[in-house]
């Protein structure tokens, strides 16, 4: 087990969701790479754990995981609000507050 | 009458007695005026059937009290005639307190006689004079105000009560000049009263400062007790700051440019205020802090400097003008001159300038009250220059107005011949130049008053009609309005009437026996008979030519001539007398101007240093927001953008510094 290639794998990961996140317009999208982010994220987490004998990296991962599955839940809610009044998911169209 | 000359012994100042019995009653004095003021003030136009009707009912209320006191005063010893009557305590701060009281005395019962009764036959001339002035019942209130304000000045028993009468007559003063103030030079002539009457003012304030320092006290028995007993360096300067107050409020050179424009207001008013009453309150002064002066021979020759110089500027200025007010305020302010001139020479004049005092206050409000009559038939016109011939068609006026000029040019028997002899003859008493000189002065100015009052009488009364009487065609004269003068009604020619009968034998009764000089002695002091330099005979000769010399050379130049209606071309002393010996150029120049400028640079330093150093501040965040805006996109993927390189930087800082 090569450390190495995990931490590049996480980093590949976390790359894409990034770029996703910052590219890309569908706010659907972006959550998907907002998710890859906190995954590629979890990787790390667990390769140290691994690594080091530790729990309490891999007991992260799952506090990751729960807060995740939170924001999924509350971010799409948002997200389908959203779609329903201005008939668009775009975030470059979600600018009200700007005068 | 050389009996009545005299020097002082020892200065005078007995302990002040506490009030008892009818005493007690004299705070009315000053209650029911003022009561008068605040109903008529207060009550609105619901008051107006009435309201004037009170206004006189309060002063003459406040007469009769007066008249009580009086009555009640020369019941007593004359030594025992010093009464202080205790009110309240007025301002209690720790150490230092001042009572409200009244000082009952010959001299403040003096003043509270002449004030209610002219003040109260002023009131009834004024209820026919305004009868067509919508406003009269507010006019009625500022009289009372104004009387309710002198009695304080006269009545207090220390000066800072005296300086809240001050005060008191300024502002009635101020209102009643800009009485008319929709129109505006009568708003700017009261306004300039105001302002000049301030600087006087001024004066009295640092003389309460210095008092409060030096005895720590300011009611007149301790100051006046303790005077005598003070630094002569002290004691001069109290003496010329209270005569920088009495120049405020008496019309004195410098402060005198005033007086001339307060004519812009209602005739009666120049009548009580400008003439027989306020204007006296410097006299009054003076003469109260006589111990003061006692001891500050320098600050006396100053008060006499003045009273020199203001009585040849007013007498000077009087020939020249045309507006019968304005020439009457000019000789106001020349015979003022004379009873500043006389309070200076010391105890020998004290008595003599309240007594010229009375006098003028009868003669000149009667003077007054005619050229309102005269101008109540002449449609309002002021300009002598369009009257003449006046001495049939205004009988009452004419003869009344007649004895007023009589008195005022002191001729015997006459009260004016009196009280003025006797100011020139103490002028002559002394030692070394000064008496020449300032005899000399007061001689002259007799002279003078002589030429200028008998110019306005002869212009106003005789010669040849000048105003357009609507019967004849072609002549210059028939271009201004066709007026019909007719005699005033009996509500303004009876206090005329009385006035004049006070003009005629006030002076003989005062002076039989010396007998009001006596009755001042309480309080200016036991006089001691004093030659003057020249004998008297000669000097009341010398008098009488001069005032026969006037007289005739008015009758010659303006009585036999005809006046032009125009003011011919004239010397350059006339054509500067015409503007008041540009007294007006000379403030314009020395005050106004450089404080215009001072106010203009400061509004310049203003708006730009201390404004634009705000304003800057101001414009330098807006922009700093405007700029620091741009960075709010309103795009999430922007931000997004600027965290995840704020978090590269971040983990680049730390990498760098690890390694």
């Amino acid at each position: 087990m090569n450390l190495s290639n995990y931490l590049v794998l996480a980093s590949v990961l976390f790359a894409i969701g990034a770029t996703t996140v910052l590219l890309r317009r569908n706010a659907i999208i972006v959550f998907m790479g907002v998710e890859l982010m906190l995954n590629a994220t979890n990787l790390v987490l667990v390769t140290f754990a691994r690594q080091h004998g530790d729990l309490s990296g891999q007991v992260m991962a799952f506090f990751v995981m729960v807060v995740a599955a939170a924001e999924v839940v509350v971010g799409l809610a948002i997200i389908v609000q959203i779609f329903r009044t201005r008939r668009s998911a775009s975030v470059d169209d979600v600018n009200l507050l700007k005068s | 009458m050389t009996s009545s000359l005299a020097t002082l012994v020892t200065a005078a100042t007995p302990d002040a007695a506490p009030a008892g019995g009818a005493f007690t009653l004299a705070w009315l004095l000053v209650a029911l005026p003022l009561a008068g003021a605040a109903v008529l003030l207060l009550a609105g136009r619901r008051a107006d059937p009435w309201g004037h009707w009170l206004g006189v009912l309060a002063s003459g209320a406040s007469f009769v009290v007066g008249v009580v006191l009086l009555l009640a005063l020369r019941a007593r010893d004359a030594d025992e005639r010093v009464l202080d009557l205790h009110l309240f305590r007025w301002l209690p701060t720790g150490t230092f307190g001042v009572d409200a009281g009244l000082r009952i005395d010959p001299l403040s019962v003096t003043f509270v006689l002449l004030v209610t009764f002219v003040g109260t036959l002023i009131h009834v001339y004024s209820v026919a004079y305004m009868e067509h002035d919508v406003d009269r019942r507010r006019f009625f209130a500022y009289l009372n105000l104004f009387v309710a304000a002198m009695l304080v000045l006269v009545l207090a028993d220390s000066y800072l009560l005296l300086f809240f009468g001050w005060e008191g007559v300024g502002l009635a003063s101020y209102l009643l000049i800009g009485f008319w103030n929709h129109h505006t030079p009568n708003a700017v002539a009261a306004k300039k009263a105001f302002v000049a009457n301030r600087i006087g003012d001024l004066g009295l304030l640092v003389a309460l400062m210095i008092m409060v320092a030096t005895f720590g006290a300011v009611d007149f028995a301790t100051v006046l007790g303790a005077a005598p007993a003070a630094s002569e360096a002290t004691l001069t300067a109290l003496g010329l700051t209270l005569l920088l107050a009495a120049c405020g409020k008496s019309a004195q050179f410098p402060l005198q440019s005033w007086l001339g424009d307060a004519m812009a207001g209602p005739t009666p008013v120049s009548a009580l205020i400008h003439a027989a009453t306020m204007v006296t309150a410097g006299v009054y002064l003076v003469v109260r802090s006589a111990p003061i002066y006692e001891g500050a021979p320098t600050a006396q020759l100053v008060v006499v400097i003045v009273g020199a110089i203001t009585l040849l500027f007013g007498a000077i200025v009087g020939c020249a003008k045309d507006d019968i007010k304005k020439a009457l305020a000019a000789s106001t302010m020349s015979q003022i001159g004379y009873m500043v001139l006389a309070a200076g020479l010391g105890p020998v004049g004290y008595a003599f300038a309240i007594f010229h005092l009375v006098t003028h206050g009868f003669f000149k409000a009667g003077l007054f009250l005619g050229a309102g009559s005269v101008m109540h038939g002449m449609g309002d016109s002021v300009d002598m220059r369009r009257f003449g011939a006046l001495s049939g068609l205004m009988k009452v006026t004419w003869g009344t107005f007649a004895l007023g000029w009589l008195a005022i040019l002191g001729v015997p028997p006459f009260s004016g011949f009196w009280s003025k002899d006797a100011i020139i003859e103490a002028a002559f008493v002394g030692e070394g130049w000064r008496p020449w000189v300032f005899g000399t002065v007061a001689l002259v100015g007799a002279g003078l008053t002589a030429f200028y009052m008998s110019r306005l009488y002869f212009m106003t009364f005789h010669g040849k009609r000048r105003w357009n009487s609507g019967h004849s065609r072609g002549t210059e004269r028939d271009t201004g309005p066709v007026l019909h003068p007719h005699e005033s009604p009996r509500l303004m020619t009876v206090p005329m009437v009385v006035l004049a009968a006070g003009s005629l034998v006030l002076g003989m009764l005062l002076a039989a026996g010396d007998g009001f000089v006596t009755w001042l002695e309480p309080v200016t002091g036991v006089a001691e008979h004093h030659e003057p330099v020249l004998p008297v005979p000669a000097i009341v000769t010398l008098t009488l030519l001069l005032v026969v010399a006037g007289a005739a050379l008015a009758w010659f130049r303006f009585g036999r001539r005809p006046v032009p209606l125009r003011p011919p071309a004239a010397s350059a002393l006339t054509r500067a007398a015409r503007r008041d010996l540009y007294q007006d150029d000379v403030n314009d120049a020395l005050l106004v101007q450089p404080g215009t400028y001072l106010t203009r640079s400061l509004v310049f330093g203003d708006r730009t240093v201390v404004d634009g150093s705000f304003l800057g501040l101001g414009r330098l965040l807006v922009r700093l927001g405007d700029g620091a805006r741009r960075l709010q996109t309103g795009f999430v993927r922007s931000y997004a953008t600027t965290m995840t390189a704020g978090l590269l930087l971040l983990v680049g800082v730390v990498l760098a510094t690890r390694f």
